[in-house]
């Protein structure tokens, strides 16, 4: 099968690309752009590990392929943090322990930046569970992810509120 | 996963025109058909992108006070389109009961609608499955199979439809616009999918080519919004399939039911509707008693297929449960577990 020319801009850059029609986002990512911190989990959408941001939405990048989505805004772990400072997420994630081997982090925090992008959980942790059951936790660090989305939440609202002030 | 040509047309009709050449299938969200094709339980020679197709992504209100709802349209923006919600609350109750956050922001309508089952003897390449290869026989049949139907299964067959969004649907009279080679066409959602008889394989009323435009809900479905309620029971809390589930809507009128709709989700290898139990509703005082009446006539024809016969009993009462809670009133916001049978006392575990 001949490539196909596509166009995707990741983490604020654009990447003018020749992809195989069978690649899947999340391996566009790890194996043509070194952007390993998206995980390649289950790989059938099971998990929750290879969490993106395509267009602000979150989705599962094994189950996208790479063409269907020529001319995508995607975010990935590594275009969170601004430099060295941590987004209020990720630094919410070390402070409530949301982690313990770290492999399904990057999803959880790609996750919860759509969740809250969505404002439909509010501060019910019951709805943030829910909200968040697309991603699988092995080491069960639930208790903490929970805690960070509503410290992370409650943070970016402050921050707002200075914002608009 | 095996070489394809990717096709992306720009026009409906040049969507057909390449989707009804042997060995196409069409790409919208993806989720299931990916995970068919990693598998090896589907090897399409070509894919048809439509996830661009324009005019399929809208929502749209009928002159006659029907509802049309782009095929394109993703689960989760149905869900959570305000005036769908409020009119049709069921139908996004089992929208967000369904999958996960990440699922729901790329599924879309029709590709919700044609969606396989989850028969793990379908998933299995090693194992025998009539619908993956016809006359292969059915190895679910002396299998694990405590989830399989226990309505309209046949020797060939035994699987079951796995979505949520269908069962309300079904109820409300849910019709499927679709667009072919001989024009556009309407089929009831009831007609559209097939019970399994000797042809497992034919799943639905599409021809080689046909695509789902539209599903569209006629006025009477939003008469229904003040009591309706969709369950459905999991074996885990979230992101499961149903193992049961019911929709059902009434509108009551000084304790009489002047109107009822029940369908049942994981009983069937299509969204069941009961319009026996409907005729047991209609016109009777709307009590327990009636609903316990109606459960058994819904569930009057099943019979286990397997080491299912649990589900007959599980199906009874969730479809009493269901029509106890459409009775109660729909709840002012979605629950925090939305469909869960179980208790939701807001910022509490689902369980306590």
């Amino acid at each position: 099968m001949t490539s196909l020319p596509i166009t995707l801009t990741i983490n604020g850059h654009r990447h003018e690309l020749e992809v195989d029609p069978r690649v899947t986002l999340l391996d566009l990512l790890r194996e043509r752009l070194d952007l390993t911190g998206t995980k390649k989990g289950c790989d059938r959408g099971q998990c929750g590990a290879c969490t993106v941001l395509v267009d602000g939405k979150r989705i599962n990048s094994c189950l996208a392929l790479a063409v269907s989505h020529d001319g995508a805004n995607v975010l990935t772990i590594e275009g969170v943090a601004r430099g060295e400072e941590l987004h209020p997420v990720q630094a919410a994630f070390i402070a409530h322990d949301g982690f313990q081997c770290g492999f399904c982090t990057p999803g959880q925090i790609m996750s919860t930046l759509g969740l809250i992008a969505e404002g439909q959980a509010g501060d019910d942790p019951e709805r943030i569970r829910e909200g968040l059951s697309g991603n699988i936790c092995r080491c069960a660090a639930y208790g903490g992810i929970v805690e960070a989305v509503l410290d992370a939440q409650q943070q970016l609202a402050r921050t707002d509120r200075r914002t608009a002030a | 996963m095996r070489d394809f040509d990717y096709v992306r047309p720009a026009t409906i009709p040049d969507a057909i025109a390449a989707a009804a050449e042997p060995g196409s299938a069409y790409l919208a969200g993806g989720t299931n058909l990916l995970d068919l094709m990693k598998g090896g339980i589907t090897s399409p020679e070509r894919i048809v992108d439509i996830s661009r197709l324009p005019e399929l992504n809208r929502i749209e209100r009928l002159d006659d006070g029907g509802l049309r709802i782009g095929a394109l349209v993703r689960n989760a923006d149905l869900a959570h389109d305000a005036a769908f919600a409020k009119a049709y609350p069921a139908v996004a109750e089992a929208l967000l009961s369904g999958a996960s956050a990440q699922l729901r922001n790329a599924a879309t309508v029709g590709g919700n609608l044609l969606q396989r089952t989850r028969c793990s003897y379908f998933y299995d390449t090693a194992s025998a499955c009539n619908k993956r290869e016809p006359g292969a026989g059915c190895a679910a049949l002396g299998g694990e199979n405590r989830l399989h139907a226990v309505l309209g299964w046949s020797d060939a067959c035994i699987a079951t439809h796995p979505s949520d969004f269908c069962v309300p649907l079904v109820a409300l009279d849910a019709v499927v616009e679709i667009e072919g080679k001989a024009g556009r066409r309407h089929v009831t959602l009831a007609e559209f999918h097939r019970l399994p008889g000797d042809t497992p394989q034919r799943e639905n009323a599409l021809e080689p080519g046909d695509l789902i435009v539209a599903v569209r809900l006629p006025a009477e479905a939003a008469s229904f919004a003040a009591n309706t309620r969709y369950l459905k029971v999991r074996e885990r809390t979230s992101y499961a399939f149903a193992v049961v589930s019911a929709a059902a809507a009434l509108v009551v009128d000084a304790g009489k039911i002047r109107a009822a709709r029940l369908a049942l989700g994981g009983v069937a290898a299509k969204p069941w509707r009961a319009r026996s139990a409907e005729a047991v509703l209609l016109g009777a005082d709307a009590s327990e008693a009636n609903f316990i009446r109606a459960a058994d006539a819904a569930l009057a024809d099943a019979s286990p297929s397997g080491d299912n016969a649990f589900k007959i009993e599980l199906a009874r009462r969730i479809v009493v449960r269901a029509l106890m809670s459409a009775l109660a009133g729909t709840p002012e916001r979605l629950p925090a577990l939305p469909a869960s049978p179980f208790s939701n006392i807001p910022g509490a575990p689902h369980d306590a």
